[in-house]
């Protein structure tokens, strides 16, 4: 008996199908053989089907000519273009709209946020119905709301909401006014850069001040006059070389002056007021992180309110802001795609819609688009990753 | 003892009541609303706000609106035409399915009503079989009822699906096929095979890279070049596939934050015992990550419910779609808003609902530690 156990317990090799390495490396590659043979059978169906439907293959559409127009174009695009310039102007209006959207959502929410958490309860129980009835509609009927249901419904260009006889609000867009640089706005323009880097240099020396005399030198104060200053005393000197340009009306439209065309207006209106919901929940969600403790330490310590929101709770709150708060900033970007659905030329409509349509050639183009929103989301993911390394907690 | 009314023994004196400044609705209204100078003036802005802006709401939405009639002459116009949405309430809530057949969609509705109920009652013994019933035997009714030719059902043509029924459909489709198949991705993903996890990795952030947009397109034009010659598939069956795809990489991500929350000892034990992989992660890993992960799963569910609207981009006429349909009809031209207003309230219901109830199990299951 004694001796069969001792048998049982010599080390023995366990045969080949139950040995854990081979078994994960017979798995794995039964898994890639299928995932390989799939993809072959796939791309074998959509080569024999493109010839059989005569579809052409491969980027050589993007040279040729587009011939179609493009209502929104922030660079130089007419019909003649090729479908690359094409695609160039939707991908900027894309990222245009999402741009705009960005700083728009962030102060919302961040106002919205800190409403939610106000001493004031009707504040704060306003903020709260904001938040709960937007992220609880869908984005999409959000945008047709502000689209269909106010924009479309504006008067007339003649019959325009004005406000200062400035800006006007009818059913053709938003006019606003458009600043006009003249010749001499470069002195302005390099008056602003000499700032900024004066900025920069002026608060490398006050931190290295600090650290050697233990001396604070007023460096918000002193940035503000340099930042403001400087430009003001060059373009006084060069003698205000800007002007405005204004929307005039002249016949069944207004002229002149920037215009915003409806279909932008209604997507950044949407995107921001509902991304805006949930970076207020962020938001307060970050502030009530940090546990109140360190404000009461703050100002055991002898630190003025405005020092303990700036050096001890927002820094904190940020940490645990910021990453949500990315993520938020890429669903924003993802989700100007739904542009399609109100015809604001973005890179969903123009180039997964229109040129898909004129060319056929759909592998292509979607391989395109999609390559186009993953290579910003893995850009801002990666940038996010970075961040949250250099912000961790250093725990010593 | 001469003035008995004002001497106490130290401890005897009778609690006295609080300051009248520090209770009441005076107190209530000071402390909330007029602390300060700033607050008083918020306030008193806000109230305005509101005065400005919910009695005409009230007076659009209830009572100049016109709820009785069969046409559009019977709406002033002055308030909200409800007469619209009682209209075309039936294709708002069924889009073109045959009259003689929506008692088969009512029916799974109730089916499905009554399957749930069980499942809030507390202590109800069977749970986990009517779950179970939910989510294989469910949907395998549910489908016979709707698309029909068989048992001597007519069959309906899913071009004919629409409304409401359409957008639930898509919604518990999605979440129904993205459970299983995201914790599939979520155990590749904390694979120690590389080629695995790396396919898995690729795949959950290819989909969580893009918007479902082009994931809708991308099946709307590109799965028929996919198929051999003469195999086709109806335009649904390619949303689904789409939306599927696209929510079990976010459902992946919901139940790998699962995984990742069990303590290392369990697993460790579960080898310990010579439990196999399968067993351990069926029978000790999953069924504690997913219970973590409810709140999650919820969420995510009300993401997809949300997004399930983008299928009318591509030609399905899911409740938006058809309430955008019914706009543009000639005899009913001008009033859009009460349709967005009608829809955004039922999509409101759910949602908020739904939240509520994730709120509510993430407290009643967190147990703590």
């Amino acid at each position: 008996m004694a001796a069969d156990v001792q048998d049982d317990l010599a080390p023995t090799r366990p045969a080949i199908w139950n040995d854990p390495r081979y078994r994960a490396v017979f798995y794995q590659v039964l898994v890639l053989a299928a995932v390989l043979l799939a993809g072959a059978y796939i791309v074998n169906n959509t080569l024999e089907n493109m010839e059989r439907r005569g579809i052409a293959s491969g980027f050589g559409f993007l040279t040729k000519t587009a011939g179609f127009s493009i209502d929104l174009h922030l660079i130089e695009y007419k019909e003649e273009n090729s479908y690359g310039r094409a695609f160039l102007v939707a991908l900027i209006n894309t990222l245009l709209v999402s741009a705009i959207g960005i700083v728009i959502t962030t102060v919302l929410g961040f106002v919205i946020g800190v409403a939610r958490l106000s001493n004031n309860w009707l504040i704060a129980k306003l903020a709260a119905v904001y938040i709960e009835l937007l992220r609880n509609i869908p984005l999409l009927l959000q945008i047709f709301f502000w689209y269909f249901a106010v924009l479309r419904i504006l008067p007339s260009p003649r019959e325009s909401h004005n406000a200062f006889d400035a800006i006007f609000l009818n059913i053709r867009g938003l006019f606003t006014p458009k600043p006009v640089f003249e010749p001499g706005f470069s002195a302005v323009f390099i008056a602003m850069v000499v700032a900024l880097v004066g900025v920069i240099f002026m608060v490398r020396w006050a931190h290295k001040r600090q650290e050697e005399t233990g001396q604070q030198f007023p460096k918000f104060r002193t940035s503000f006059a340099i930042l403001i200053g400087l430009p003001l005393v060059a373009a006084m000197l060069a003698g205000f070389p800007l002007s405005w340009e204004y929307p005039v009306l002249k016949g069944f439209n207004y002229q002149g002056g920037l215009r915003m065309i409806p279909e932008f207006v209604a997507l950044v209106l949407a995107l921001s007021t509902y991304t805006a919901s949930f970076i207020a929940e962020i938001v307060r969600a970050g502030i009530l992180a940090v546990s109140q403790g360190q404000s009461e330490a703050a100002s055991a310590l002898g630190l003025s309110r405005g020092h303990t929101l700036r050096l001890v709770v927002i820094p904190q709150a940020l940490r645990v802001i910021i990453p949500p708060l990315t993520s938020q900033y890429l669903n924003l970007t993802k989700n100007s795609s739904l542009a399609a659905a109100i015809a604001y030329p973005d890179l969903v409509l123009v180039f997964a819609g229109t040129a898909l349509m004129q060319t056929g050639q759909a592998v292509e183009i979607i391989a395109i688009t999609m390559a186009v929103y993953l290579t910003i989301s893995l850009v801002i993911s990666a940038l996010m990753n970075w961040y949250n390394t250099r912000m961790a907690l250093v725990e010593r | 003892m001469t003035d008995a009314a004002h001497t106490y023994q130290p401890g005897q004196h009778p609690d006295l009541p609080p300051p009248s400044n520090a209770v009441g609705i005076l107190a209530w209204l000071y402390k909330n609303l007029l602390s300060s100078w700033l607050n008083a003036t918020l306030t008193i802005s806000a109230a305005y706000l509101l005065f400005l802006s919910i009695p005409p709401l009230f007076q659009w939405l209830f009572f100049d609106a016109d709820w009785v009639g069969e046409t559009r002459e019977v709406c002033s116009r002055e308030g909200a035409c409800w007469v619209y949405i009682i209209f075309w309430f039936k294709q708002l809530m069924y889009g073109r399915y045959p009259d003689a057949e929506l008692w088969r969609i009512n029916s799974a509705y109730v089916l499905l009503v009554l399957a749930a109920i069980p499942l809030f009652i507390p202590g109800f013994r069977w749970k986990q079989w009517i779950g179970v019933f939910l989510f294989f035997g469910y949907p395998i009714i549910a489908f016979y009822l709707f698309v029909g030719g068989s048992f001597g059902l007519t069959h309906v043509e899913s071009p004919l699906w629409g409304g409401l029924f359409l957008t639930l459909v898509i919604a518990l489709v999605g979440i129904v096929t993205s459970l299983p198949i995201g914790i599939i991705l979520a155990l590749g993903r904390r694979s120690s095979m590389p080629i695995i996890r790396a396919l898995c990795i690729g795949f959950i952030e290819l989909w969580r890279g893009v918007p479902l947009i082009t994931v809708l397109f991308m099946a709307s034009v590109m799965f028929p070049l996919f198929m051999p010659e003469g195999v086709n598939f109806d335009k649904l069956v390619r949303a689904l596939i789409a939306v599927t795809l696209f929510s079990s990489a976010y459902m992946a991500e919901v139940v790998r934050g699962g995984l990742q929350a069990i303590p290392k000892g369990q697993y460790e034990g579960a080898q310990a015992l010579g439990i196999s992989y399968w067993k351990m992660m069926a029978l000790i890993v999953l069924p504690q990550a997913l219970k973590l992960v409810i709140p999650g799963i919820v969420n995510t569910f009300i993401g997809l419910f949300k997004d399930t609207t983008l299928v009318l981009i591509i030609g399905l006429f899911d409740f938006l779609g058809m309430a955008q349909l019914v706009g543009t009809n000639p005899d009913w031209v001008g009033f859009r808003i009460e349709g967005y207003v009608f829809v955004g309230a039922v999509f409101w219901i759910f949602c908020f609902s739904m939240s509520r109830y994730s709120q509510h199990l993430e407290k009643k299951l967190h147990t703590g530690h």
